[in-house]
């Protein structure tokens, strides 16, 4: 099973290359990763789904947090969280299907955010099997393109963030 | 306050500032403006010969002191040179801050001259790692770099600066705060969790204290002994925790592990509980995981919680510094000890300690000698003769280590320094070299091995040049004897590029660095010239050349259980001409 890790991290240059390190070092392949500012423009957020075998999650996870640039990192995988992707979906397809393909993308909730006699390009967000499930219909209609935005997930727990105080030296 | 000053200076200053007497470096083209700041400053540079030597000084030095050693390398091949030491503190946890050049700003990612990712080559290799792009952050960044390095669990932080910082015109004001909100360290330990670990000590029949690198790293030797002392359980420590208890102390058993002894491994095998002191149950410890200490409950002290759980499962898990748990500890179980054992407890705790002697004096850690050729161990009998528990020996990486482990004692902490999570090669030398700095006045040994000495030799030239007293006693099998120990016992005895022919004349060798360097081969000249020696008031080489084909025994074969121990060497094997 697939884990997803939730890290909130400084917005440094490396920060990135440290924590995609700690897995690539072990040899685990990430299979999504989203990265973005939070409200704090000095941290960001990330969500990464990593194929990590069980019994080593925990010690991936204390790994991650003893890196300096991580403030908190939390494993989402079985505690209860929102967990969510976009995809966009560019179909080509004959007049005909027009309507049909209209009407699939309702079902599943996305939008038209372009329209052209070729085709339409589709946003629909949901989570990953859904989107699976969305693109198969979408494939029947025609010739497509994809790209996924990968997992972005948001924990339903309360867990209180605890920053480290600066600590005061001796007049360094 | 401030005045105005360049990059090379400021950093400079914040060497100063946290305490730095001395650091190891090699310069080169980008840091050519540090290097002429250092011209005239009182912080000693000291000029080793490469790059990775400066870095294995460095060690050296923080070993020997515990304070925060510093090296330096240029841009390129000196960063990359850097990595093998910087690796090696990272394994041994050991607080060392590396700086070095970096092209000029502009030039970074164009493949420049001497042009290396340091940052993203030694991102794996460090605690931490940074590039100072502007000189703003300078001052700061070092202070936080010494600050990681040394609190925590210590290891390696590398600062990456171009050469315009350096050359950038600036103010220096004073840091008075480190502000790193997502850097934890965790020190005090669970109150509750001490309770637990003290109740469940008391009630142990078969306790055994395992303690490592922690103790060293801690500054908790007089709290181990504290302990150990209160328990009244037998110790071992690991080869990264030797002197942590004195080797002399009545509670020591020697080393567990792979070439640990009898008694040690046979102890952790049949203990009911491990009371694990600053280890990280290294596999060279453990052998087959699924066999180790099965008996055994597990208190766990560390401060690093990953640490805890990695390898074996604790009962009682304590993430705090070592040092001031086990003054907590100290404390509960010295109240939990006012009304003494219940009988029975305290009798299967004898039959416990008796069964340690009887392991110990079944299969002791005994000298070998002969009279025709030195044997290996007998070679560092005489090294703890001369030592008397004293002396700093650096050693180098192989058997020979081994055999030191097994034979030398050490009265305290600070004295054995070795690389050990690592096993780098060549470290021996260059890191006396830095514990000789540390201690000008101390005997410290360079105990190498064939193999390792030749890797090394630059640094002859260094160790001559400062006019450092190191003994240099290289144990000279002409084997690359630990791999040759290998293929001889589990490859069939197919001896496949080990062997080490035409090795130097030592004496001209030395002669030719200007000091003086002596061969021998008969074990009744081994105590005179090791004596002759330490009596010099320089720097020596004493080439002992050593019967070529001992093995070092207890051994653990590679995934064997630690109480399945090869004593001795195996039936007589055909030897290929």
């Amino acid at each position: 099973m697939l884990q997803i890790i939730s890290l909130l991290v400084e917005n440094k240059p490396g920060a990135l290359m440290r924590i995609t390190g700690l897995l690539s070092q072990r040899g685990y392949n990430i299979e999504s990763l989203t990265v973005a500012r939070t409200l704090d423009p000095e941290l960001s957020c990330m969500t990464i789904v990593v194929d990590v075998d069980a019994t080593l999650r925990q010690q991936v996870i204390k790994q991650m947090n003893k890196l300096v640039n991580v403030l908190q990192a939390v494993d989402l995988t079985e505690a209860p969280a929102v967990r969510r992707e976009m995809v966009l979906v560019r179909v080509r397809t004959v007049q005909e299907s027009r309507t049909a393909v209209l009407k699939e993308a309702e079902i599943f909730a996305a939008r038209v955010v372009d329209s052209s006699v070729e085709g339409f390009a589709l946003e629909a967000t949901g989570d990953p099997e859904k989107l699976d499930e969305f693109i198969d219909v979408m494939r029947s209609y025609g010739e497509i393109e994809t790209t996924r935005s990968g997992v972005v997930a948001v924990s339903l727990e309360g867990k209180k963030l605890k920053l480290q105080p600066p600590v005061l030296t001796e007049a360094r | 306050m401030s005045t105005l000053t360049n990059g090379a200076k400021m950093l400079l200053e914040c060497l100063a500032r946290e305490g730095v007497d001395c650091f190891f470096g090699y310069p080169g083209g980008v840091t050519l403006p540090f290097y002429d700041a250092i011209y005239d400053h009182h912080i000693r540079h000291v000029l080793v010969r490469h790059e990775e030597n400066a870095c294995f000084a460095a060690e050296g030095y923080a070993r020997a002191t515990g304070k925060v050693g510093v090296c330096c390398a240029t841009s390129g091949p000196g960063a990359t040179n850097l990595v093998t030491g910087l690796v090696d503190a990272m394994m041994d946890s050991i607080p060392v801050v590396a700086l070095t050049g970096q092209v000029t700003s502009k030039l970074i990612g164009s493949d420049a001259f001497q042009e290396a990712d340091t940052f993203g080559i030694t991102r794996s290799c460090t605690k931490h790692n940074y590039m100072v792009k502007k000189l703003e952050d300078l001052a700061r960044v070092v202070h936080e770099a010494f600050y990681i390095a040394a609190s925590g669990r210590p290891g390696p932080v590398l600062v990456d600066i171009p050469k315009d910082v350096f050359q950038a015109q600036g103010h220096y004001t004073p840091v008075t705060s480190i502000h790193l909100p997502g850097y934890k360290v965790f020190t005090e330990g669970h109150t509750g969790q001490i309770r637990r670990a003290a109740q469940m000590i008391w009630e142990s029949e078969r306790p055994l204290i395992y303690a490592g690198g922690g103790i060293i790293a801690a500054n908790a030797s007089g709290e181990l002994r504290e302990f150990v002392e209160m328990v009244d359980a037998p110790t071992v420590t690991t080869l990264m925790g030797l002197g942590g208890l004195p080797s002399n102390h009545p509670n020591f058993v020697s080393m567990p592990g792979m070439h640990g002894s009898y008694a040690a491994n046979m102890g952790m095998s049949s203990c009911d509980l491990i009371v694990a002191l600053g280890v990280r149950f290294d596999d060279r410890v453990t052998g087959r995981l699924a066999a180790f200490a099965p008996h055994a409950k597990v208190i766990h002290v560390d401060i690093d919680p990953a640490e805890i759980g990695k390898i074996r499962t604790a009962d009682v898990p304590i993430v705090g510094d070592v040092k001031r748990v086990l003054g907590r500890l100290n404390k509960v179980l010295a109240d939990l000890g006012e009304a003494g054992l219940p009988p029975s407890r305290a009798a299967a705790r004898r039959a416990w300690w008796s069964q340690m002697r009887a392991w110990k004096a079944e299969h002791p850690l005994a000298p070998v000698t002969s009279d025709s050729e030195i044997k290996p161990q007998h070679l560092m009998m005489e090294i703890d003769r001369l030592s008397g528990g004293e002396a700093i020996v650096c050693s180098d990486v192989g058997q020979h280590q081994m055999w030191a482990a097994q034979f030398i004692r050490f009265n305290g902490p600070r004295l054995w320094i070795n690389s050990g999570g690592l096993g780098a090669m060549g470290f021996g030398l260059p890191s006396a070299i830095g514990a000789q700095f540390a201690h000008p006045d101390k005997l410290v040994f360079a105990l190498v091995g064939d193999g390792g000495f030749q890797m090394s030799i630059p640094e002859l030239s260094t160790v001559v040049g400062y006019g450092l007293p190191v003994k240099i006693v290289v144990m000279n099998n002409g084997y690359l004897g630990m791999v040759r120990q290998w293929q001889e016992l589990f490859y069939n005895n197919r001896l496949s590029s080990v062997e080490l022919d035409s090795f130097p004349d030592v004496e001209k060798l030395a002669g030719a660095y200007g000091f003086k360097g002596r061969t021998i081969d008969k074990p009744w000249e081994l105590a005179s010239a090791l004596e002759e020696a330490v009596r010099e008031p320089g720097p020596y080489l004493l080439n002992v050349k050593v019967s070529p084909c001992e093995n070092v025994y207890p051994m653990v074969p590679a995934g064997g259980a630690i109480n399945e121990m090869v004593m001795g060497p195996p039936q007589p094997v055909a030897v290929p001409e």
